[in-house]
């Protein structure tokens, strides 16, 4: 099922009545989500990304716009129409029931002519239970279940009415580091396994690069940037973008093009073409960073982290925004550093230019 | 595109239901908002109609004609209410304030004390909680009317002075105080008694306000104890005062004047609780049943 | 430590004197009293121990009127002021405008004296020879006949007793279920409604199991306060309970204490004591099926 989402605004009125300013926690959201893929919705806390899941289920009415399921304008239908699945936060699993109860849960609520016989809701609650590999614990209640498992369960109980849409809320928040890369993959084969086309909210760049189809970058209501995670990564559109994905984070610098040449600080880097002279932000990814003796960039060595196949060289310079570069080199070529100097030259295609007051990128031809 | 008049309907219907589900709650909500108002108005209404205005009414009537104060007159001079306020007053305030230096010295002692047999002494108290107060009414009757307490403010005030549950309310919220704080105030030297008045009271102030309420509701209503140790009006607390004016005063037959005297006594804690309304609300749903 | 030790029975002894007198003495006293026969409170003696006095008690018509007073009080009150107060919590929940003006609305009657709006409700209830009173008003107005009901038939009286017992006994109710339905994570709700829940099958199937610890809590209370009743029907029908065949479990003790039937502490011992087996098996029942019910 493709959802598409038309100019979606959301403005919750404020709760301070002198200062009378509105909070808008979505703005003119357009978007069109492809049948089948795992969208990961990503932005900092209250950046609206929790607001834009619950528009798209039906728990929230949009202040403007559309939402379209398919072909039907599902705008203003109470979620129990749109046939959305919702995994919550902290699953909201009913504490008094077991897990096969929870999970019949939604198929009970059934009317009509989509009424199902008990064996029919049974052996549905049997099918999703092994999907999520929870088949073994149908009997027991939430409270005896561990942090992975309610999430399962949780899982299980959204998928059980064949929703056209799966929403999950930071579906991996609650769960420890280890359990929560488990989770991911599990995650993404269960997705890849019955083909809804899902939408998940998380703050954690990682979790949505690694299994993500598409991801979408918020920050205050507004929408920076939609793309394949790797794109994104790649050609962030403003610093914002830039700063907020990858791990370890990109190295802000603040330069100046002249003349077709980028300077940081006082060290002319590259040559750029296309770029009129101006102040910039210069972001440089770790691994966008060459080790050589007469490389332009010149910086102080702090220290050498190693990393087994990679190092991780740490050095300042006084044009960083950050107080350390982090560059990431292979172990063979850093195997002699010993000086307190040490120079870089850039990889091009990993320099990233920004305009000073816009924040925007800015395109250069090498 | 089929689909979209059915989404419409649907969408309408959910509206409709919404605002008559709302209608038939505050419908709901209101009639019983009546119910409970309906008694205060129907006291304040009798308690302005004369005498005479009243017992001509025999269809009641839902407004005063000439409205008069009359009756609040009669209220302070043909009945002791003056000597019934002054004496539940001093009841109240007499066996508040013991009930707080008992409540707090023994919370104190079981929150933040060591001693030996602690443990099995706060086991007997929640034990205590248990236990009606019927049960032990029939002896402390007995132990009144031989101290020959009966019609003393003694006997009044004693057997009414201690609640378990205060002391259990109280005792939980100390525990809460971390000890580090305590350890502190003995490496300065503080004496115990200086830290129970200095630190420990003042964090425990919101409970301790709780409690003074919630006593204060209780001895202000109380009629059992009262209507068994005293039969000289001099010593009636307004629960009896009411039942005596009820059945003796202003020739048994004029309401009004009565329903003066109820809206005279029912005011004072109405103002306290409009005003310590949270407070009042916390307290008893923390664990405070009528009585 | 020894210091330590007299330093806390020193804080605790005021506390230990009044419960001790007071509570713990009397408490003892009372089964020691229930089972002496003959007891003059006047000359305090006795001539026998047995369980005479409990036999008198038990075949006191008096008394079975008390209890079968207190029963029906019990019977009718506890369901019928839970399901109201539940419907209204359930309501106020689910308001926001006014919310706070009806809640201080309908603790009113928790801060009121007994016994004076009692009078408000004899006057309302009670038919005099100058007026039939505001209810029998309106029950004229729907086509029925006036009633006495403070000085008439027995199930009016009973009525009024209940009645008026509900009255003030909702505000706690309603408290303490506002506040338990509040605390339910708005979680679940949303859960539901995506599920495509119905309005009662949410309340049913998951509002009523979450708050059923809260719901048990008040029925228990709610019975034992029942079984405890007296002061409402001092302030509906006076002092003289008997004479209006409403006299209650507690009201049997009180007069066999005072008054003009008074002057029998064994009798009321064992009246108290009676009270209080009854009270236990109840709430020991109320356990039992709660245990059952309560799904945490």
């Amino acid at each position: 099922m493709k959802v598409v989402l038309q100019h979606l605004s959301k403005v919750f009125p404020s709760r301070n009545k002198k200062a009378n300013a509105d909070v808008v926690a979505v703005s003119d959201f357009n978007f069109e989500i492809p049948d089948g893929e795992l969208v990961g919705l990503l932005g900092p806390s209250g950046c609206g990304k929790s607001t834009a899941l619950n528009l798209i289920c039906g728990l929230q009415t949009p202040t403007e716009g559309r939402i379209f399921f398919g072909d039907d304008d599902v705008t203003d239908l109470p979620p129990e129409n749109r046939g959305v699945g919702f995994v919550f936060q902290n699953y909201a699993l009913y504490p008094h029931l077991t897990v096969r109860q929870n999970i019949l849960f939604p198929l009970q609520n059934l009317k009509g002519s989509d009424k199902l016989s008990k064996p029919d809701m049974l052996a549905k609650a049997r099918e999703v239970a092994e999907l999520v590999q929870i088949d073994e614990l149908m009997d027991r209640k939430p409270s005896e279940l561990s942090g992975g498992q309610q999430q399962r369960v949780a899982i299980a109980r959204a998928l059980v009415k064949m929703p056209r849409i799966l929403l999950l809320d930071e579906p991996l928040s609650n769960l420890d580091a280890r359990l929560r890369l488990q989770t991911r993959e599990e995650l993404r084969r269960i997705q890849r396994q019955t083909q809804i086309t899902t939408v998940f909210v998380t703050h954690d760049q990682e979790e949505a690069m690694s299994i993500s189809d598409i991801i979408v970058v918020m920050r205050n209501g507004v929408v920076e940037q939609i793309g394949k995670p790797q794109d994104v990564y790649d050609n962030p559109v403003n610093l914002f973008v830039a700063k907020f994905l990858g791990s370890p984070p990109v190295n802000i610098f603040t330069g100046r093009v002249t003349d077709g040449t980028l300077f940081i600080g006082d060290d002319a880097v590259l040559k750029i073409n296309g770029v009129p002279n101006q102040d910039i932000y210069v972001g440089i990814r770790p691994e966008g960073f060459i080790l050589d003796r007469d490389g332009p960039l010149r910086c102080n060595l702090n220290r050498v982290e190693v990393m087994g196949r990679d190092v991780s060289v740490i050095s300042t310079h006084d044009a960083s925004d950050n107080s350390t570069i982090r560059s990431i080199i292979d172990a063979e070529s850093a195997a002699d550093l010993e000086l307190s100097n040490v120079r870089f030259a850039i990889k091009p295609n990993k320099a990233l230019l920004f305009g000073k007051e816009t924040e925007a990128r800015i395109f250069f031809n090498v | 595109m089929t689909n979209q008049t059915d989404y419409n309907r649907i969408k309408q219907s959910a509206t409709v239901g919404k605002t008559v589900g709302n209608v038939v709650i505050y419908a709901l909500l209101t009639i019983w908002g009546v119910m409970v108002l309906f008694p205060f108005y129907w006291m304040i209404l009798s308690s302005v109609k004369s005498y005479s205005s009243y017992n001509s009414e025999y269809i009641p009537m839902f407004f005063a004609q000439s409205p008069t104060m009359d009756n609040y007159v009669s209220a302070f001079t043909a009945v002791p209410l003056g000597r019934y306020f002054a004496n539940t007053l001093i009841f109240t305030i007499t066996t508040t304030a013991v009930m707080l230096v008992v409540t707090i010295f023994a919370a104190f002692a079981f929150a933040k004390l060591n001693f030996r047999g602690k443990n099995i002494a706060f086991i007997l108290c929640l034990a205590l909680m248990m236990i009606p107060n019927e049960l032990v009414i029939v002896t402390n009757y007995v132990t009144i009317t031989k101290l020959d307490m009966r019609n003393t403010f003694l006997g009044l005030i004693l057997p009414s002075v201690t609640s378990v549950f205060y002391i259990y309310l109280l005792k939980e919220n100390l525990a809460q105080i971390p000890d580090e704080l305590y350890y502190a105030a003995k490496v300065d030297a503080t004496s115990d008694l200086k830290y129970l008045f200095k630190v420990m009271i003042p964090i425990c102030k919101p409970t301790i306000i709780t409690i003074v309420i919630l006593k204060v509701i209780e001895c202000w209503n109380s009629f059992v104890w009262p209507r068994l140790i005293t039969d000289d009006a001099n010593y009636f607390l307004i629960s009896n005062g009411i039942q005596e004016i009820r059945e003796n005063g202003f020739g048994r037959e004029n309401i009004p004047a009565m329903m003066a005297v109820v809206v005279v006594i029912s005011i004072p804690l109405i103002i306290l609780f409009l005003i310590f309304r949270n407070k009042v609300m916390e307290g008893v749903s923390r664990g405070g049943t009528k009585g | 430590m020894d210091k330590r030790n007299n330093k806390g029975w020193l804080y605790l002894l005021p506390a230990v004197l009044f419960l001790g007198f007071f509570m713990v003495y009397p408490l003892v006293d009372v089964f020691i009293y229930s089972f002496e026969e003959g007891y003059n409170s006047a000359s305090q003696t006795y001539f026998g121990v047995g369980s005479y006095n409990y036999s008198y008690v038990l075949h006191d018509p008096y008394f079975l009127q008390a209890v079968k007073n207190t029963f029906i009080l019990v019977i009718i009150t506890v369901p019928v002021s839970t399901g109201a107060a539940l419907l209204i919590s359930a309501g106020l929940n689910s308001i926001k405008a006014l919310k706070k003006l009806y809640q201080t609305v309908y603790f009113l009657p928790y801060v009121t004296n007994t016994l004076a709006v009692g009078l408000v409700f004899m006057i309302l209830f009670k038919k005099t020879a100058y007026t039939d009173g505001l209810i029998n008003l309106f029950i004229n107005w729907f086509g029925g006949g006036s009633v006495d009901f403070i000085d008439g038939p027995y199930w009016a009286k009973m009525f009024v007793l209940c009645f008026y017992t509900i009255w003030i006994v909702m505000p706690f109710k309603v408290l303490i279920l506002t506040s338990a339905l509040a605390s339910v994570n708005p979680q679940y709700y949303n859960a539901a409604k995506v599920d495509g829940t119905s309005k009662i099958r949410t309340f049913t199937r998951i509002t009523l199991p979450m708050i059923s610890p809260m719901i048990f809590y008040l029925i228990i209370t709610g019975f034992i306060g029942a079984f405890k009743a007296y002061s409402d029907a001092v302030a509906l029908f006076g002092t003289d309970l008997n004479a209006a065949e409403m006299n209650t479990i507690v009201g049997y003790i009180y007069d066999m204490l005072y008054g003009n039937s008074g002057g029998y502490p064994s009798y009321a011992s064992a009246a108290a004591i009676i009270l209080l087996i009854l009270v236990l098996t109840v709430t020991c029942i109320n356990s039992l099926i709660s245990k059952k019910h309560i799904y945490y």
